[in-house]
């Protein structure tokens, strides 16, 4: 999936040519296949705090060779910034700065990831600390080299540092499965969710709902969460029925055709779980159309079906799941609901003004659902994907294409699979501190936040 | 497996068929082993029979190429089912995968095998094309010349009339008369009217299209190559429009004085696969799956066209009374009727001759006339008219439908349903099933 570009780049006359005129050199990012281990070593945690002894304690059970200072390393896997108790913006400078020294020591596609709390509209001293975090951290994402990542975790007052969701987020963000997540900042609201025991198959006795299942990123989903354990429903359109039962064939997973927009959508699906004996743990709410044209020559016909399918439908399967109810549910325990934004619809796009809409609404959906699902111990929350290398970018006009897949952080487009594996963070059972979030994986898109 | 206490009943677990298409349509290109593969691969998807060893996969195809000599059991290879599964090939026209039906039910009953599929594929649009006899002959001459000269010298035979491709027969080989000339006779013989045609393919596709709108076919038909319903079917069809359509069978026959029968009211040739999954009880029991009605019983039947004794496409007329009777049933005693619509003059013709008393007397041998039916049970869903007829895969869809049907409304009424199967076919012939509904309470 390397494009043609990335290709002549990486070859001998390429590198040369790029290093001589200053052209983008994309690196060849990591994933899980290629670093399966949990944390790339040796990490250092800094921090005064005793949030910072109880990561580092928590690194050293996943048998990570942990330091608490740069002195005597050549080079550094993984930093973890724990700045949990910063009271003053003069604070930010004692506690990061240790870092700077280190930037070149850093390893290629190594993780860099704070640890901080959300300003909370109380103390402006320790508010401007609070949020000053932020603002650095986007920026050294920017300067972050050969892959490398950097990403925050906001742990909202009252949750403690070893929370389920930390740790869950912290895992996620320092393992190769976050290849194309980086200049984000994450915030877990809650003690809610549990640690996962089996960390090769976190998902394991979890069933699975993915819609738009037949193809690009839903099938690549849907192979995701199967390796990590859990057993998969793949639903699409009845027209894409061969490519779905394909997929069902390889993944051992139950097919389901409906068209997620016909009337009783929601109603058909929960007749269909009940009739298999299906309850759901994870839902992820993929399927999704484009109908790009500018808002001057937008019809009904291209604005209608495009906020049909990618948020009214959400909104009728997930009422019909819930309102299954006690007797005949359909929903496990502690349902978890992805859903896939975009960021068009967090920063826009010029002619995707109807998308746009269906993908920023699905932002404002998941916080409420997620409120809506908290009585269940559910959550919900979006993975906005930027520009991805899927059939439908491959469509797009040559030197467009070209140039979005350069306007990130990390110089390439994603794969299908760092969606997937943000969606199977998202869908875990340590995530349950995560309410209404909505995750990009976008390598740092230079649009929106 | 022990030797179980035989017969055993043969329950048919669902089907999965894949939406038809009009010959040259969506489908054109495709080969036979392709369609079916595609039918079985959402039949193993939906019943989770991944890597399952079956008793038996039995299919076949009436447009066969000479090349497909194991379809089937080509076709099952590729799928995920476990690929030390036997498969069969057989061959009867338009009846064939009921005869596949037939076949795996047989088997089941006798404890041969616990488990198995029946389907049935054709592509109207890659039927076979073969050469001349007179170059066949040549051909294999020349392949069995020992040397270069012999070589040459059998093929300096050919001469450019032997080069012209012979295309599939498009007719009874002891007629010359193609099936809708047939069965234009018939439709003339027994006074089938231009509107009763129309109308009974009218409802066809009104049916078919509000069964595709309820969900009917959710788990019975699997999307493929961009299609999800039947490229046949025309919801908005209307009887003005039949009505507008010039008749095309009947025309050139001195014996037929108005002809009427229509592209509208004719099945077209399509391309097509379905299968039909079937088990024992305990075999379903051990995977989870719900039985949803049982095969009762089958008869096949051949009438005399070529002496113009009978019409060609009567004999299920003869198969039917034949099961009823064995069973003690009458006509009225069945709750649906899948009665293979080849054309809307053939269902229409079939209940004349059953309510006909000089029928039922003289060619039955009975008392008096099977009756009427109500036809408020006939073909509920749509039929050939609407679906479209790949030869070899139209009992399939037929037995598939049939079960769900009649398991839902055995589920509904509490009462156990039974349903029959007619489909006439080539040459004469007809085969006809009988199902009853099974419900696990």
């Amino acid at each position: 999936m390397t494009d043609a570009y990335t290709k002549f780049v990486r070859s001998a006359p390429g590198a040369l040519l790029a290093k001589r005129v200053g052209l983008p050199r994309p690196a060849r990012l990591p994933r899980r296949g290629d670093r399966p281990g949990p944390v790339l070593g040796p990490v250092v945690v800094l921090g005064e705090s005793e949030g910072a002894d109880q990561v580092a304690h928590e690194l050293l059970g996943w048998g990570a060779d942990v330091r608490r200072r740069f002195e005597e390393l050549r080079t550094v896997g993984s930093v973890i910034l724990v700045l949990d108790e910063v009271s003053t913006p003069a604070d930010l400078g004692r506690l990061l700065l240790p870092l700077a020294g280190a930037m070149r020591t850093l390893a290629p596609g190594a993780r860099v990831v704070t640890i901080s709390r959300p300003a909370r509209g109380e103390d402006p001293a320790q508010d401007a600390a609070r949020g000053g975090v932020e603002g650095f951290l986007r920026s050294l994402a920017h300067e972050m080299r050969a892959g490398g990542t950097a990403n925050g975790i906001l742990v909202t007052d009252g949750v403690g540092p070893d929370a389920p969701g930390v740790i869950g987020t912290l895992r996620f963000l320092l393992s190769a499965r976050s290849a194309f997540v980086t200049g984000q900042l994450v915030t877990v609201a809650s003690e809610a969710g549990s640690l996962t025991e089996d960390l090769e198959q976190p998902l394991a006795g979890r069933t699975a709902l993915v819609t738009g299942a037949a193809r690009g990123i839903g099938a690549a989903i849907a192979r995701t969460l199967a390796a990590d354990g859990a057993r998969l429903v793949v639903l699409d359109v009845p027209g894409a029925g061969t490519e779905l039962s394909r997929l069902a064939n390889e993944l051992h997973a139950v097919p389901i055709q409906l068209d997620v927009t016909a009337q009783g959508a929601g109603e058909r699906l929960v007749a269909s779980l009940r009739e298999r004996g299906l309850r759901l743990d994870v839902v992820v709410l993929n399927a999704g159309i484009t109908r790009d044209k500018l808002f001057a020559n937008m019809t009904a016909e291209r604005w209608d079906p495009v906020l049909a399918v990618n948020i009214a439908s959400q909104i009728a399967l997930t009422d019909a799941l819930i309102e299954a109810g006690a007797a005949g549910a359909v929903l496990g325990a502690q349902p978890r609901v992805v859903s896939l934004s975009s960021t068009s619809g967090i920063a826009g796009n010029r002619g995707q003004t109807n998308y746009a809409a269906s993908k920023a609404g699905v932002i404002a959906f998941v916080d409420a659902l997620a409120a809506r699902l908290e009585s269940l111990g559910g959550t919900a929350n979006a993975v906005a994907p930027g520009f991805i290398e899927t059939e439908m970018t491959a469509r797009m006009p040559a030197l467009t294409r070209e140039v979005a897949r350069r306007l990130n952080s990390l110089q390439q487009g994603g794969l299908p699979a760092d969606v997937a594996e943000a969606i199977a963070f998202l869908s875990s059972a340590e995530a349950g501190g995560l309410r209404g979030e909505t995750l990009r994986v976008c390598g740092q898109n230079m649009v929106g936040r | 497996m022990t030797v179980p206490d035989f017969p055993r009943d043969a329950l048919i677990l669902g089907g999965n068929r894949i939406p038809f298409a009009r010959s040259g349509g969506a489908y054109a290109g495709i080969s036979n082993q392709d369609l079916l593969t595609a039918a079985l691969d959402g039949l193993v998807a939906r019943y989770g029979l991944q890597g399952a060893k079956l008793g038996e996969v039995a299919g076949g195809a009436v447009l066969k190429l000479a090349g497909d000599l194991n379809l089937t059991r080509e076709s099952a290879l590729g799928t995920p089912l476990d690929p030390r599964t036997p498969a069969i090939d057989l061959s009867r026209a338009c009846a064939t995968s009921l005869e596949t039906v037939i076949r795996v039910s047989n088997k089941i009953q006798l404890g041969q095998i616990d488990s198995g599929i029946a389907c049935g594929v054709d592509s109207a649009s890659d039927s076979p094309i073969e050469v001349t006899p007179r170059l066949r002959r040549i051909l294999h001459r020349a392949f069995a010349a020992k040397t270069a000269v012999q070589r040459v010298k059998a093929f300096s035979a050919i001469r450019p009339a032997d080069l012209a491709p012979v295309p599939p027969r498009n007719g009874e080989p002891r007629t010359g008369l193609s099936m809708g000339e047939h069965q234009a006779l018939t439709a003339a013989q027994w006074g089938i009217t231009r509107q009763a045609q129309d109308e009974l393919a009218l409802a066809s596709h009104q049916k078919l299209a509000a069964a595709y709108d309820a969900g009917f076919f959710d788990d019975l038909v699997t999307g493929y190559r961009g299609l999800s319903r039947d490229q046949n079917l025309r919801p908005d069809s209307t009887l003005d429009k039949l009505s507008t359509l010039k008749p095309v069978f009947g025309v050139r026959s001195p014996e037929v004085a108005e002809p009427t029968m229509t592209a509208g009211n004719s099945t077209p040739l399509s391309d097509g696969a379905a299968s039909v999954l079937m088990g024992t009880q305990e075999w379903a029991d051990e995977r989870g799956l719900t039985p949803l009605a049982r095969v009762v019983d089958a008869r096949s039947a051949a009438v005399d066209f070529a002496h113009g004794a009978e019409g060609l496409l009567m004999a299920p007329a003869y198969a039917v009374p034949e099961l009823l009777d064995a069973h003690g049933l009458t006509l009225q005693d069945l709750d649906i009727y899948e009665i293979h619509e080849a054309f809307a003059s053939t269902v229409l013709a079939t209940l004349a001759a059953w309510e006909s008393e000089e029928f039922c007397r003289e060619k039955l041998g009975r008392g008096g006339a099977l009756g009427a039916i109500d036809p408020d049970k006939l073909n509920v869903v749509g039929s050939s008219l609407a679906a479209g007829h790949p030869f070899a895969a139209t009992g399939g869809r037929l037995v598939a439908t049939a079960a769900k049907l009649l398991h839902q409304r055995e589920v509904e009424t509490g009462r156990v349903q039974r349903g029959l199967i007619s489909v006439c076919a080539a040459a004469g012939q007809g085969t006809v099933v009988l199902l009853e509904s099974v419900t696990d309470a």
